[in-house]
């Protein structure tokens, strides 16, 4: 019997169990490669891997360091370059699902990556936009991947990097993002989908033993929540050992 | 040792394996009215690594150095660093390591980028550190989206004066750099502009070259092809030598007659990584969050690393 999983396993199995359908994920490193790894594990074998890199169809054995580890590059289908990654791949709407992660969210599942503070006298400078902007536009969904803080979660983004839903419902379409855009923010307490109407983030689910009230608290602004969030169904045995073997390799 | 060629390009021949001397320029005839004429050029030049900046580099250039995680051409930029150049506009899509040093050095008068990130550590130290607080002084930055970035290098290739995308619709990133938004002449879609980039040098590392300088790498290919074409002087730094190039699945080959200078530089990607040579040195990007945090530290590393008599070649 394994031991009960950590606040941080269960939002990598949640992450991962997100791409049990999907045929094709974009994905960075960190979290995201470590969820969409244990998803072809578990989940999804057949699921294809890109990164950024110009690595399409990866199947790393163990979580890259980088998007460009030589892992990546000698297992793929294909290998292709920037322009063409960008322009033939993601541009093109070729790819289901995109993970991100960012230093701040708000509201409507907008993402900042660039500074927090003003812009010309930054407090903290970020790496920036990175592949973020072009990749929320045209994939087919993107799942945000984020801790749960209101420092993340923000009432005001200090830079918006990457469009999710905009200043709200009708924003994607009459900026000309053709991607249906964040589908869920999944955090270590819970998850917050877009509502179909408002498309603005609401509390659905919720990670086994986390409150509302504490969800809440922890958001930079007022959360809309279901009045029944689900909860979390527990990590399975086969998710856990496959998490904790890949993390061991 | 020193051969004079055609159209009298010096030839300096630094490695004596498997280099054939230069010929004359091929004379072509054309078939329709017989009139004769004369390719550019028939090479690119090998020198040593050191002569090859001395040569292409200039204080004040914009330069490029590119490879996208793979094959970064970190002996050239520290070579840029042992003859002190100055004043330099930085472009390249992610920073990394590499320009993290050039900045921290104070090479860098402007940085062109998309993500100045340590991939898969956090931050870059000396970049975060000069644009916060002006460390070890002040500089530019002009930053885009890789999409971005992708498709300005790609214009620059091909000559055009800028690329058409999708992209920075909607975002803060319009506000802070150079795009602009056109309607497609054909369906009145907008799209965004964004100007051709086009560096005075690019610099780039591959796995091989043969004796004429024909160039092939192979691997993740990242803009490299994109930068050396839409560059005014190009320097390649291989890692071997060989007598002919055998072809490799997905590889890129610039022909020796589109660059200027080969120079050879074993290990010259690392701590990045020349597939099938090298491996990448995950453990010093690690490392270098920790030597790069603190501005004595990071200084003296430099010292003893790169700029020091035994880091010389």
């Amino acid at each position: 019997m394994s031991a009960a999983a950590s606040t941080d396993e269960v939002q990598t199995v949640v992450a991962a169990r997100r791409l049990a359908s999907a045929r094709t994920v974009f994905i960075g490193v960190g979290r995201p490669s470590t969820a969409a790894i244990l998803a072809r594990m578990v989940h999804n074998p057949d699921l294809v891997l890109i990164y950024e890199s110009g690595t399409i169809g990866a199947k790393p054995f163990r979580i890259p360091l980088s998007i460009g580890d030589g892992e990546l590059s000698e297992t793929a289908d294909a290998v292709v370059g920037v322009p063409e990654m960008f322009n033939y791949w993601i541009g093109a709407g070729r790819v289901d699902v995109a993970f991100l992660g960012a230093a701040q969210v708000d509201r409507h599942a907008n993402l900042n990556s660039t500074v927090i503070g003003d812009y010309d006298h930054p407090r903290t400078r970020l790496p920036g936009a990175g592949g973020a902007p072009e990749i929320a536009s045209s994939c087919g969904e993107v799942i945000v991947t984020v801790a749960h803080s209101r420092r993340t979660l923000v009432e005001r983004l200090d830079f918006l990097t990457t469009v999710g839903h905009g200043d709200g419902p009708g924003a994607r379409e009459r900026l000309g993002l053709r991607g249906k855009g964040p589908t869920a923010v999944i955090t270590d307490l819970g998850v917050l989908e877009p509502d179909p109407v408002s498309a603005e983030l609401t509390l659905t689910q919720l990670h086994e033993g986390v409150t509302v009230a504490q969800a809440r608290e922890q958001t930079g602004w007022e959360l809309a929540a279901l009045e029944q969030p689900r909860i979390t169904e527990r990590p399975s045995e086969a998710e856990l050992d496959a998490l904790r073997e890949l993390l061991a390799r | 040792m020193v051969v004079t060629g055609a159209g009298g390009l010096g030839l300096r021949l630094t490695e004596p394996i498997g280099v054939r001397r230069p010929q004359t320029a091929p004379m072509i005839r054309c078939a329709r009215n017989g009139s004769v004429f004369t390719l550019r050029t028939v090479m690119a030049r090998l020198l040593r690594l050191s002569d090859a900046v001395a040569e292409l580099v200039h204080d004040g250039d914009c330069v490029a150095l590119e490879g996208f995680t793979h094959l970064i051409p970190f002996a050239a930029g520290h070579e840029l660093l042992r003859q002190g150049r100055r004043d330099l506009e930085l472009i390249r899509m992610t920073p990394d390591l590499l320009y993290d040093q050039l900045i921290g050095m104070g090479a860098a008068r402007r940085l062109v980028f998309s993500y100045g990130g340590n991939p898969g550590v956090g931050s870059l130290h000396r970049f975060r550190d000069a644009i916060e607080h002006g460390w070890p002084h002040p500089i530019e930055i002009e930053e885009h989206s890789h999409a971005g970035m992708a498709n300005r290098y790609a214009a620059g290739a091909a000559k055009l004066p800028f690329a058409v995308l999708r992209g920075y619709a909607g975002t803060d990133l319009v506000a802070h750099t150079n795009v602009r938004f056109i309607e497609c002449p054909f369906t009145g879609e907008k799209l965004a502009a964004v100007a051709a980039l086009a560096p005075d040098v690019a610099i780039v590392h591959a796995q091989e070259a043969d004796g004429e300088g024909n160039v092939q790498l192979w691997g993740i290919p990242g803009v490299q092809k994109e930068a050396v074409l839409a560059a005014t002087r190009t320097l390649v730094t291989v890692e071997r030598i060989v007598d002919q190039l055998q072809p490799r699945p997905g590889a890129v080959v610039l022909p020796g007659w589109a660059l200027d200078v080969v120079a050879v530089a074993p290990g010259g990607s690392q701590p990045s990584y020349s597939e099938g040579i090298t491996r990448r040195d995950n453990e010093f990007y690690r490392d270098w969050d920790e030597i790069s945090r603190d501005r004595e530290r990071f200084s003296a590393w430099m010292r003893e690393h790169v700029l020091g008599e035994a880091a010389a070649r």
